[in-house]
């Protein structure tokens, strides 16, 4: 992509393949309205849950345009989160985003217990996500797991795909 | 603590603006970092003051630089602040 090294990120020891990805409850925001959700009651069915820096960043609107693209959320539940407050959310998804809901964890504990906080340069008191997709199985089982390990860098949409089609099959 | 002599006006998570805050980490340069939008649209602040809309681009106030493009302003950096440099 680029001629000079790209920055990598520290090992983490995130949420990962086999594990049951940790329940959490904030507000879950979709085009509509926001209200406190837990994701144990949010998740029936398999589920993208995706993770990624704040809403503006581009990394998040490319996120939401490959699920557009992909039309992800015609075949699971696609289900956001990022420190972003849940009018930041509502603005994303009046633009992209379709079907999906985003958690606001503005505080960056979930994003904490998942393994992916990033302290980002220049922003100081801010903990930023690092971009993760994690596929759950109805029982919150992680079926695929991606996490960032450069900065930046985009999930292979293709795989994601392929864990898609397998899970829904 | 003293105002940073260096300004670079950045985009999170932009490659070639990590390019130049590794560079400046290596010189020990101290600097103030100052977040635009990713629409070129909404970034007036950095063609203010660099006669373009791309970034990353620096303000050096020590010596009166200023510079777009993240290769001119790692060879910028290193040949005004790195060994053998001025």
């Amino acid at each position: 992509m680029v001629d000079f090294d790209v920055v990598s990120l520290p090992e983490t020891d995130h949420v990962a393949e086999g594990d049951t990805a940790p329940d959490f409850t904030r507000p879950l925001v979709s085009d509509e309205y926001w209200e406190d959700r837990a994701l144990a009651d949010v998740v029936d069915g398999p589920t993208l849950l995706l993770f990624h820096p704040m809403d503006g960043a581009f990394q998040g609107t490319y996120l939401y345009n490959t699920v557009d693209d992909h039309g992800w959320s015609d075949d699971v539940d696609v289900l956001g989160v990022s420190i972003s407050t849940p009018y930041a959310h509502k603005r994303l998804l009046a633009d992209r985003g379709d079907g999906v809901r985003i958690f606001s964890d503005p505080g960056a504990g979930v994003i904490e217990e998942y393994g992916l906080a990033h302290d980002i340069d220049g922003m100081t008191g801010v903990t930023e996500s690092r971009p993760a997709v994690l596929l759950l199985d109805a029982d919150r089982t992680v079926e695929h797991a991606w996490v960032a390990s450069e900065h930046p860098e985009f999930p292979d949409a293709e795989a994601i795909d392929d864990a898609v089609a397998d899970l829904v099959d | 603590m003293s105002e940073p002599q260096i300004t670079l006006y950045r985009l999170q998570a932009c490659p070639f603006c990590e390019r130049v805050v590794r560079t400046l980490d290596e010189l020990d340069l101290s600097y103030r970092s100052r977040y635009v939008e990713p629409m070129h649209s909404e970034r007036n602040v950095v063609k203010r003051v660099s006669g373009a809309r791309s970034v990353p681009a620096i303000v050096d106030r020590e010596t009166g630089v200023t510079m777009s493009e993240s290769a001119n302003i790692v060879e910028y950096l290193n040949g005004t602040y790195g060994e053998g440099g001025a």
